[in-house]
């Protein structure tokens, strides 16, 4: 039963790292370029829906301001920053982009202050609820399994079945091409830009739900989205989804069960430190497993 | 990107008072947490520490703060420019133990005194003790003892016990098992300023406890209580007031409504001092003090009791000075032990809905006149 719930609990940090790692890995991708500032996005989602909640009341409506305003913030950030990037070299990106960082970091202290904010959850979501097998679960971490489901139903489509993820796949492959062929690649990578945005921002919305909204929340994350990003593959939903899911278990599994194993024959609280600290190494030590196995990642077309 | 603010407290008064005994300017350093999840606490002792500044009307002191975003290298890092360039004659503020443990050895090694309104680790009270440190707080273990002594009252046999992995969590069970005479369901420490806790929630919901006792002060005291709510494990709670100040209940509701919680101060205690805290802190801020308002409160009137006596230059005196502890404590009756931690009352209070604030009540004494279990260990 506890085993069980702690599946669950890796399940659904796998959910929400997918959900930071699909537009991640879109971006890099299909742009070929390495965004920092993908973890403010999510504090900006994280923040928008904490603001809209408390000024309406609803907190559906500050979900869909999180949406909103994550995709509008990465489409103006696209435009004027990121354009002017696609050219250079990944150190001049990551540079500009942990700018970014400082500058949204900054700016959401000036506009919020530095204590956290915290949400209420919805009635409908909050509370836990029975699953069958009698394991007794919160419902807004169940919704956040079935959001990622979904959100990973609605790529696959999206990149799979439609036009413009016919140009998004064809944009990863060989971009000079497709401009030849007439498609506006300069509002194909906003489009993608915006979307990966979104996801960022919705991700940082539910988390914060559950958690904190607090500045510099999207950092840790981002760390272990690029770990996903890395392990799934470059470009490959697929692989963020795997990837997402495969870290979110890792991680959660390492962190509940090592202290656990190594309190048998420690003290508590060194076990702790030992157990937390293998458990935070089991992350890498799978990224380098899957590596040395494939070095594209689990679905990655190149290096 | 640093908070900075100068505090400059009755200037002009201070130039027709100059040549009155006592009146020596005194620099203080205040180093504490300002932003991040941490930021309530220090927030509150700095609010605390002002307010005492400005209600004893003009005394000279030159308060500088500085933000340490709750990280040790930075507080080293404001401690260091604080001494050197500064030139400081006391510190205080800090929050964290991890933090206090950084700077306050080395502060002390060079002659400054540290005035602690917060962290009291069990090293610095036991065998690191200083001469020149002084807690006006609590040690460490002192709230959680109360804890323990009280779930032996309430009749617990089986507690989980729940902290952040850093010198306070360690201290924290410690003192809770020091008193509590149940089994153990469970001891997990998890990391400092985590905010997720469903992987804590799911082994407590496993282990068959009668009781938890958690000690998360801060964000972590709020992120926990939240979820642990919305989690569906009924199992009460119990926990030093660190859990349960002011900042955690307004964030955390209902939930924590009839939560048994002890602490060495609570709005309520009846004495002159405490009522005009109260009062005054509420109208200048606008919000209930929190037991972190009181301690920087404290500090403050130690500090000024102690520069009515002594010159700060004059090292033995201003010590013999601050170890009379000749002030009002809002907390009642309070003394230095013989390693300069406090011997005190300590109540256990329930949470309650007063209009629309959470707050506390007091409905028990759980430990009287508790110095600490280090001091024995204190050379100096």
């Amino acid at each position: 039963m506890l085993l069980a719930e702690q599946v669950l609990n890796g399940l659904q940090y796998g959910m929400m790292l997918f959900l930071m790692a699909a537009g991640l890995t879109l971006v890099f991708g299909v742009m070929g370029l390495i965004n920092l500032a993908h973890g403010s996005l999510y504090m900006a989602g994280a923040f928008a829906c904490a603001a809209v909640a408390a000024l309406t009341g609803s907190f559906w409506l500050g979900l869909a301001a999180s949406l909103a305003a994550a995709a509008a913030l990465g489409a103006l950030v696209e435009v004027v920053v990121i354009r002017r990037l696609y050219a250079r070299d990944h150190l001049d990106q990551v540079l500009a982009t942990f700018a970014l960082i400082l500058v949204f970091s900054e700016g959401t202290r000036w506009l919020f202050g530095s204590f956290p904010l915290y949400l209420s959850l919805p009635p409908v979501l909050s509370g836990a609820v029975t699953l069958p097998g009698g394991l007794v679960y919160p419902a807004f971490r169940l919704a956040i399994i079935g959001t990622g489901a979904l959100v990973a139903i609605g790529l696959f489509w999206l990149i799979g079945r439609t036009r413009l993820g016919i140009r998004i796949r064809a944009g990863e492959a060989d971009r000079e091409m497709v401009a030849a062929l007439g498609v506006d690649i300069a509002t194909l990578y906003t489009i993608v830009f915006a979307l990966g945005a979104a996801l960022a921002g919705l991700a940082g919305a539910l988390v914060g739900s559950v958690q904190s909204v607090q500045v510099g929340m999207g950092e840790p994350v981002l760390i272990l989205a690029f770990v996903t990003v890395v392990i799934g593959g470059i470009g490959s939903i697929k692989g963020a989804l795997v990837g997402a899911l495969l870290v979110g278990m890792t991680d959660t599994l390492g962190k509940a069960l090592l202290p656990a194993f190594f309190a048998r024959f420690m003290e508590a609280s060194a076990a702790t430190s030992v157990g937390s600290a293998l458990a935070s190494m089991l992350i890498y030590v799978l990224m380098a497993l899957v590596l040395v196995w494939r070095p594209t990642g689990l679905y990655g077309a190149r290096a | 990107m640093h908070l900075k603010r100068s505090f400059m407290a009755g200037l002009a008064a201070s130039a027709m008072i100059a040549g009155a005994a006592g009146a020596e300017p005194v620099k203080v350093g205040m180093i504490t947490t300002l932003s991040g999840g941490g930021a309530g606490l220090g927030i509150d002792v700095r609010d605390g520490f002002q307010l005492a500044l400005k209600m004893a009307g003009a005394p000279e002191v030159e308060l500088i703060v500085e933000d340490d975003q709750q990280k040790p290298d930075i507080a080293v890092q404001i401690a260091d420019k604080m001494i050197q360039s500064d030139q400081v004659d006391v510190l205080t503020g800090i929050i964290w133990s991890n933090l206090a443990m950084a700077v306050v050895p080395a502060a002390v090694a060079q002659g400054k005194f540290y005035l602690s309104p917060n962290a009291g680790p069990s090293a610095l009270a036991g065998a690191g003790c200083d001469k020149n440190y002084f807690n006006v707080a609590w040690q460490n273990d002192n709230l959680h003892e109360a804890a323990g002594a009280y779930a032996n009252s309430a009749g617990y046999k089986n507690s989980f016990m729940l902290a952040p992995n850093y010198p306070a969590g360690t201290d924290a069970i410690a003192g809770y098992k020091r008193f509590y005479g149940g089994a153990a369901a469970g001891e997990l420490y998890t990391q400092l300023g985590q905010t997720d806790y469903a992987a804590e929630i799911a082994q407590i919901r496993a282990s068959g406890a009668d009781s938890v006792f958690f000690f998360l002060p801060g964000g972590m005291g709020i992120a926990f209580m939240k979820q642990y709510a919305e989690s569906g494990v009924g199992i009460p709670l119990i926990g030093p007031a660190f859990s349960f100040d002011q900042n955690i209940l307004q964030a955390v509701g209902d939930a924590a409504l009839g939560v048994k919680n002890t602490s060495q101060w609570n709005k309520d205690i009846d004495n002159p001092a405490n009522a005009a805290f109260v009062a005054a802190y509420t109208a200048e801020y606008g919000r209930l003090p929190s037991l972190y308002s009181s301690q920087g409160f404290d500090t403050a009137n130690l500090l000024l009791s102690a520069m009515a006596k002594a010159d700060v230059a004059d090292q033995d005196a201003f010590r013999a000075a601050l170890e009379a502890a000749d002030f009002a404590s809002v907390r009642g009756d309070f003394a230095f032990g013989p390693n300069h931690h406090p011997i005190q009352d300590i109540y256990v209070r329930e949470v309650v809905k007063e209009g629309d604030v959470y707050t506390n009540k007091i409905i028990g004494t759980a430990l009287e006149d508790r110095g600490d279990a280090y001091a024995a260990e204190c050379k100096m």
